[in-house]
């Protein structure tokens, strides 16, 4: 099976659903790049590279380079879906969102309930989070929490090549508004990705290490530090099981708390902003839940609470890296009351 | 002098195994064993297995500890007469270690084997090719199956002839459209694949569904089929387990996948993470719940099956013969009694239905005795 990147994922999930389903577009800015403009089309295949040659196959009617105005561009994605497009929309960095949170919040996310489950948003967002790309603070910030808040809306955001194609293809399919999350520093990793279209279910899941002393959960990128520190730790004798959400709306409680019955121990690592995060609910419905079954409180390994800081030094010490996920995993597996 | 000295390398269950992790060791040195023996407990990302002791002697040397994580070929160990001095022993370890160095960075130049695509009758069908010499060996997998169900068999049947190992229909990487999905269909396109691959002939070897497809054909084109193994298969009786089938189809979250995979198993705990895992990922591609549903419901219709091919064997004239795990919880083992003369069962007491699995050495055993007849 071939090797193919993040990126790559992504893209051949949108080719696919594009050539199956003729309803599907896609849209944002310079998602082909050229439009309007001398020079060459196709040139920025969107900010990086993700929908690169999409506009060949497809073409203009069908990818859509919109003004830098998100508030506009959005408001037509949602409107499209509403009126029997799948739109795939393009919201650069996530940090930009604010401006359309009315779009989003309480036009997409409301169509269903407000219309007596007679309407269907099948719009998806396509958005770039996440720290370690030297982008400064209003580029880098890992909102997902945000949009998991609001009923309504699906939160994907994935770990992985493999999962990011059968999420995107799930998103597109979906008669629901989806915010899809692609961390921007993950783009180049790869692994083995089918060829054949396939579809991972939202609210599922994944084990990606299986352990019997600490359950760690983790969101996005940091699933890949937190199997590093379960494969290093097994060594010393800690196993551990990791836990990817894959979905923070709907989240698949189930599993974290039957792992957690398992283990009694419980260590969640979460790039988002401290307070109100999916490390403090995940807490909150384990220590509701799951109270009788910790031997250990519960750690929580998140950014400070600040900015993403612009200065390198400082943005690697604000990231959550594999060393402080290590800690909180031997200061709960070695917790005795 | 060399010849007395046997090399015990760490096998490639697989295609995916590119290393494994000695967990036990069945003998001390100094023990004698014999073929045959258990000799390694040996972890893989996707199974725990016992490596039986392809040669007997005198087990003179553990080259690697237990808990040591080694790449596939790298020696283990060394078996060989018990009066043969230390220093050949050691001269034998250093060589090889030399030789294998050099062969594991060309190995790794090379990557392992893929499986191949061909277009059969429509269908785009994926297989593995091992190994060369005629007559060729073909081993088809069962419901819900793939080829890389026979990873302990097909490396083994592989020394001395070409072995091909295919994804049926609606499997593995093969293409999706299962056409009607019964036995008979199923068998006209093994038969396709046969032809396009220019396979005039060949010793077949099919497990449950595969079984079943695998005796439609010899009935139906006994010329093409030297010999006939069939590995607890259907259409010998009208009885399966539809918790098993229905299970399959149904199960989508790895919990539920897992219960469903340990009926295979005489042994649940072989289930692993990543065999839950690749039979997701399996069961998420476009086209597999149709295609299994449409099997099941030609092939298993209302939870019986629909073909009893059990009054043909008696007419076979090829060597055949039916294997089938004592313990298997899917098609039970009393469809293997009142067999004709002409086709022996062999029941395997500590196996389920993945018999080729849980018992392998013993299954290419009888295999290689049927094709030496």
């Amino acid at each position: 099976m071939a090797k193919k990147s993040y990126r790559q994922a992504i893209n051949e999930a949108l080719a696919q659903e594009m050539r199956r389903d003729p309803t599907v577009i896609v849209m944002g800015e310079d998602n082909a790049g050229g439009m309007g403009a001398p020079g060459a089309d196709d040139a920025w295949g969107g900010v990086l590279g993700v929908t690169m040659g999409l506009m060949p196959e497809f073409g203009r009617e069908r990818v859509l380079d919109t003004p830098i105005s998100e508030s506009a561009f959005i408001g037509a994605a949602v409107g499209a879906a509403a009126t029997g497009l799948r739109p795939v929309a393009e919201l650069m960095f996530v940090d930009f969102m604010g401006v359309c949170f009315d779009q989003i919040f309480n036009q997409a996310a409301k169509f269903k309930y407000m219309f007596g489950g007679n309407a269907v948003t099948p719009v998806v967002i396509r958005t770039m989070y996440g720290a370690g790309f030297r982008a400064a603070s209003q580029h880098s910030q890992s909102l997902y929490p945000m949009f998991t808040h609001i009923p309504g809306l699906k939160v994907v955001v994935p770990s992985s090549p493999y999962d990011a194609k059968g999420l995107m293809i799930q998103a597109i399919r979906d008669d629901d508004p989806v915010i899809f999350f692609e961390h921007k520093v993950m783009y180049d990793v790869e692994e083995e990705v089918p060829d054949e279209a396939y579809t991972i279910p939202f609210g599922e899941a994944n084990l990606t290490r299986e352990g019997e002393d600490v359950t760690i959960v983790a969101i996005g990128r940091m699933v890949q530090f937190s199997n590093e520190v379960a494969d290093t730790l097994a060594k010393d004798g800690i196993t551990c099981s990791v836990i990817d959400p894959r979905t923070t709306s709907p989240l698949d409680l189930d599993t974290i708390l039957e792992s957690v019955e398992e283990t009694g121990r419980l260590v969640i690592v979460d790039e988002a902003s401290p307070r109100c995060n999916m490390a403090t609910d995940i807490s909150a419905a384990v220590a509701q839940n799951a109270f009788a079954a910790l031997k250990a409180p519960i750690r929580m390994v998140t950014p400070p609470h600040t900015p993403v800081p612009f200065a390198p030094q400082l943005e690697d010490l604000y990231v959550p890296n594999p060393a402080q996920i290590e800690t909180a995993v031997r200061a709960v597996a070695g917790y005795a009351r | 002098m060399s010849d007395a000295i046997k090399a015990v390398t760490m096998p490639k269950w697989g295609l995916a195994m590119e290393e494994g992790t000695l967990v036990a060791w069945h003998a001390s040195e100094g023990a004698q064993v014999h073929a045959g023996d258990d000799l390694i407990d040996i972890e893989t990302t996707k199974i725990t297995n016992v490596m039986e002791s392809a040669a007997g002697g005198t087990l003179r040397r553990r080259v690697v500890d237990e808990g040591a994580c080694v790449p596939v070929g790298a020696l283990l160990g060394v078996v060989a007469d018990a009066d043969l001095p230390e220093a050949e022993i050691d001269a034998f370890v250093a060589r090889f270690n030399a030789d294998f160095a050099v062969a594991a960075a060309a190995a790794a130049e090379a990557g392992p084997p893929e499986p191949e695509v061909v277009e059969a009758a429509g269908n785009r069908l994926s297989y593995l090719r091992m190994g060369d010499g005629n007559p060729p060996l073909v081993l088809v997998h069962g419901f819900g199956g793939d080829l890389n169900n026979w990873l302990f068999n097909q490396p083994a049947l592989a020394a001395g002839r070409a072995t091909y190992a295919l994804d049926l229909p609606g499997h593995g990487r093969s293409g999706k459209d299962v056409g009607s999905g019964d036995i008979a269909a199923l068998a006209r396109t093994l038969t396709a694949f046969l032809d396009v691959l220019g396979l005039e002939q060949v010793h077949l070897v099919g497990h449950s569904l595969g079984g079943a497809i695998a005796l439609d054909l010899a009935v139906r084109q006994p010329e093409r089929v030297a010999s006939l193994t069939l590995i607890s298969p259907a259409a010998l009786g009208g009885e399966i387990n539809t918790d098993y089938i229905e299970g399959f189809i149904a199960a989508g979250r790895r919990k539920e996948m897992r219960a469903v995979l340990g009926l295979l198993f005489a042994d649940p705990a072989l289930v692993s993470r990543d065999m839950v895992e690749e039979v997701l990922k399996y069961k998420r591609l476009d086209g597999v719940a149709a295609a299994l549903a449409a099997i099941a419901g030609a092939a298993f219709p209302g939870g019986r099956q629909s073909r009893d091919l059990k009054s043909c064997l008696g007419d076979l004239r090829m060597p055949a013969q039916v294997i089938w795990g004592r313990q298997d919880r899917i098609l039970p083992v009393a469809q293997g009694d009142g067999l004709p003369a002409n086709v022996p069962l062999h029941v395997l007491d500590d196996a389920g239905h993945m018999a080729h699995m849980e018992a392998a050495t013993q299954v290419n055993a009888l295999i290689e005795g049927l094709l030496g007849r």
